[in-house]
């Protein structure tokens, strides 16, 4: 027994991981496309999307505006207070902005989503669509899988749109800058493809990752009220863990 | 509860306005690489491109109108082969152009900077320019004025 | 022939198993077609097996589960998902979704299994709604009705595409004696209408006397007993005794198995 005992705690998080494997593969091989599908992505769309707007603008400006307030405090000292955009745009472009707003996303859209799994799970509601032959995965999961992957990259442009705002408020209003120099400056730095192109990419991958674990802790919940708390709470941590570790992958290969 | 009608529209105005956000970012934040249209190229030899990195931006009077699009070493000459990618605009360049490698300010990146000649000829794709001036290294620079001072005390 | 085809369900010689636990053993049970059915038994007795096992969400693990001529626990996904177009089943608490309105739930299996025009669903959900009675409950969502109502919604929806096969587990649990007289006269009303197959799995023995044609107790991992209602509640066997008279204790016994009391006290004294 002691040795077993060991071997399960080091199997158990694998097998896990297996599972959710399983489940996504399952998802995605019972995939189909008509137009009621449609319907139910850009509803989820809205769940996961529309209702974390607005702490995605808030959270978003107020990043833009503690950052360029931070590096031009210290660009200042270099008399290179210019290149302050050049700073907040690839900072932004590159990491911040996939890796806040996902964070963000996984907090707001992701635990609603495993809550939301959860309680159909432990009122029979996923039990009644079989019941009815209609398949949960394609019903539940799937919508939700791909409204994530729409909804973070959506999210993230919205995040650095108004982190770019919130940066010409602070450089341009509060400190005087010349805003021509500002957008020029972080024009001639920040590339198409490489900076803005693969932010992007980070946050597909992200919000694929996010709604990916925030389905399968829903789906695999113990159907009672601690069991969906439980849930939830990982969700967060799951996702965080994963979006920090896939983030350091991807600017490895980026670069 | 919203109606299911509301919702999607929600939603469409939620996706138009990413979209929005994409687009303006993308005009307006990014750099599509200097050279966005047509471009042609040519070629330049220096004997020292000093921190000349590619990417960077090749001026003509202030104004740029092309890339650096790759730094070679010439395995014969063992000069710096550096291809200039520049855009189709200006494809009446005189024969006799130089280039030279500057610095923008004292700490600002490097940059080739394109003087034109007086020949009626314009340059051509895959033309090479013949009056190059290489990079100032600050290092060179020094023990030169020293060197020369020197020799001034000698006299 | 004639005795196959007024058996809807049967279940033969089946043994399930299910975490560690034998929940079945060796059981029999056959259920008329067009008659209601009262499967009764004490909580974990394995009724809600039964359905379970009629509509394919389990397999046994010995054993054959017929559905008038079909072999449900072979049937593949796809025809298995044909079939279960053909059962209606009202769940515990009605299961109905969240986010939507009473009428979406009762459409949602009309517009997914057929291709009706959106006027003709219309007409089936809102014939359907005033069946059981709440029409006008037709925009309200599920948080804004009584549970009696959500229970009477669900068994609208479970109606959706006529089923010849009902199943209702525990439609009684929890009801006030209104709701629970209006649920018994809709049960009532379905079966005596449509001529649909009812089974009513509860453990509610007075409802079952006031509803049921036919009624089976299920208790040890087997049937113990079945007939109509008079006929069980005149039995002398001590088990179902107990279950229709509701006695505390009996050959069901009130208390867990666990060591003697006397021991454990002793043991506990003897630790400390």
């Amino acid at each position: 027994m002691s040795t077993a005992a060991p071997r399960t705690a080091l199997t158990a998080p694998v097998r896990e991981l297996g599972r959710a494997v399983l489940f996504l593969l399952t998802a995605f091989s019972r995939m189909r496309f008509g137009r009621r599908q449609f319907a139910e992505i850009l509803r989820q769309v809205y769940f996961a999307g529309v209702r974390s707007l607005v702490i995605i603008v808030i959270s978003g400006f107020f990043v833009g505006l503690v950052l360029t307030l931070q590096t031009y405090d210290t660009l200042t000292r270099f008399g290179a207070a210019d290149a302050v955009s050049t700073v907040l745009a690839l900072s932004l472009f590159r990491e911040l902005g996939p890796v806040l707003a996902a964070l963000l996303f996984a907090g707001r859209a992701g635990t609603s989503i495993t809550a939301e799994i959860g309680l159909m799970r432990a009122t029979e509601q996923l039990d009644a669509l079989d019941l009815m032959a209609i398949d949960p995965m394609e019903r539940i999961v799937q919508p939700r899988l791909l409204a994530g992957l729409i909804a973070l990259p959506a999210l993230v442009l919205i995040f650095n749109v108004t982190a770019i705002v919130g940066g010409v408020f602070f450089a341009v209003f509060l400190m005087g800058s010349d805003p021509i120099t500002f957008w020029s400056n972080m024009q001639s730095s920040v590339e198409l493809v490489r900076d803005f192109g693969g932010g992007l990419l980070k946050a597909v991958c992200f919000g694929f990752v996010a709604a990916w674990l925030a389905v399968w802790f829903g789906w695999s919940a113990r159907p009672t009220s601690e069991g969906v708390a439980l849930a939830t709470t990982q969700t967060v941590i799951a996702t965080a863990i994963a979006v920090l570790i896939l983030d350091f992958i991807l600017s490895a290969f980026m670069l | 509860m919203k109606s299911s009608h509301q919702i999607e529209l929600t939603a469409g105005i939620f996706l138009l306005l990413a979209i929005a956000a994409l687009v303006f970012l993308a005009l307006h934040a990014t750099d599509r690489g200097v050279v966005s249209g047509d471009s042609y190229e040519l070629t330049a030899s220096f004997s020292n491109v000093g921190g000349l990195k590619p990417r960077a931006s090749v001026s003509m009077g202030g104004v740029t109108i092309g890339m650096v699009e790759s730094i070679d070493l010439d395995p014969e000459t063992f000069e710096a082969e550096v291809t200039l990618l520049i855009s189709s605009e200006y494809d009446n360049l005189p024969e006799d152009t130089s280039a030279s490698i500057l610095t923008s300010g004292i700490l600002g990146d490097q940059y080739v900077g394109l003087e034109p000649g007086g020949s009626p000829e314009a340059l051509a794709d895959g033309d090479r320019i013949l009056i190059t001036s290489s990079a100032m290294v600050l290092e060179q620079l020094i023990s030169r004025y020293m060197f020369n001072s020197e020799g001034e005390g000698e006299e | 022939m004639t005795e196959s085809s007024t058996i809807a369900i049967s279940l033969k010689d089946v043994t399930i198993r299910l975490g560690g636990r034998t929940i079945l053993e060796d059981f029999n049970l056959e259920i008329p077609a067009g008659r209601v059915t009262a499967v009764m038994g004490p909580s974990g007795a394995g009724k809600t097996t039964v359905l379970r096992l009629a509509t394919g969400q389990l397999r046994p693990d010995h054993g054959e589960v017929w559905i008038g001529d079909t072999r449900v626990d072979r049937l593949d996904g796809k025809s298995l998902g044909r079939l279960r177009r053909d059962i209606g089943v009202l769940l515990q608490n009605g299961a109905l979704f969240t986010d939507l309105t009473s009428f979406d739930n009762v459409a949602l299996p009309l517009r997914e299994h057929t291709k009706l025009s959106e006027s003709l669903i219309r007409r089936l959900v809102l014939m359907k709604l005033e069946m059981v009675g709440l029409r006008g409950a037709a925009d309200l969502y599920p948080a804004e009705l009584s549970g009696g109502m959500k229970r009477r919604i669900a068994t609208a929806r479970a109606m959706a595409l006529d089923p010849k096969i009902v199943f209702y587990d525990e439609p009684f649990a929890g009801l006030d004696p209104i709701s629970l007289g209006v649920s018994l006269r809709l049960i009532r009303d379905i079966n005596g209408a449509l001529g649909t197959t009812s089974v009513v799995i509860t453990h509610d023995v007075r409802e079952v006397a006031r509803l049921a044609d036919h009624a089976c107790i299920i208790a040890d991992r087997r049937i113990i007993a079945t007939g109509t209602p008079d006929e069980l509640a005149a039995s002398e066997d001590p088990l179902v005794r107990q279950f229709m008279q509701g006695e505390p204790d009996g050959p069901v016994p009130f208390h867990y198995p666990a060591r003697d009391l006397d021991e454990e006290l002793l043991l506990q004294e003897a630790d400390s």
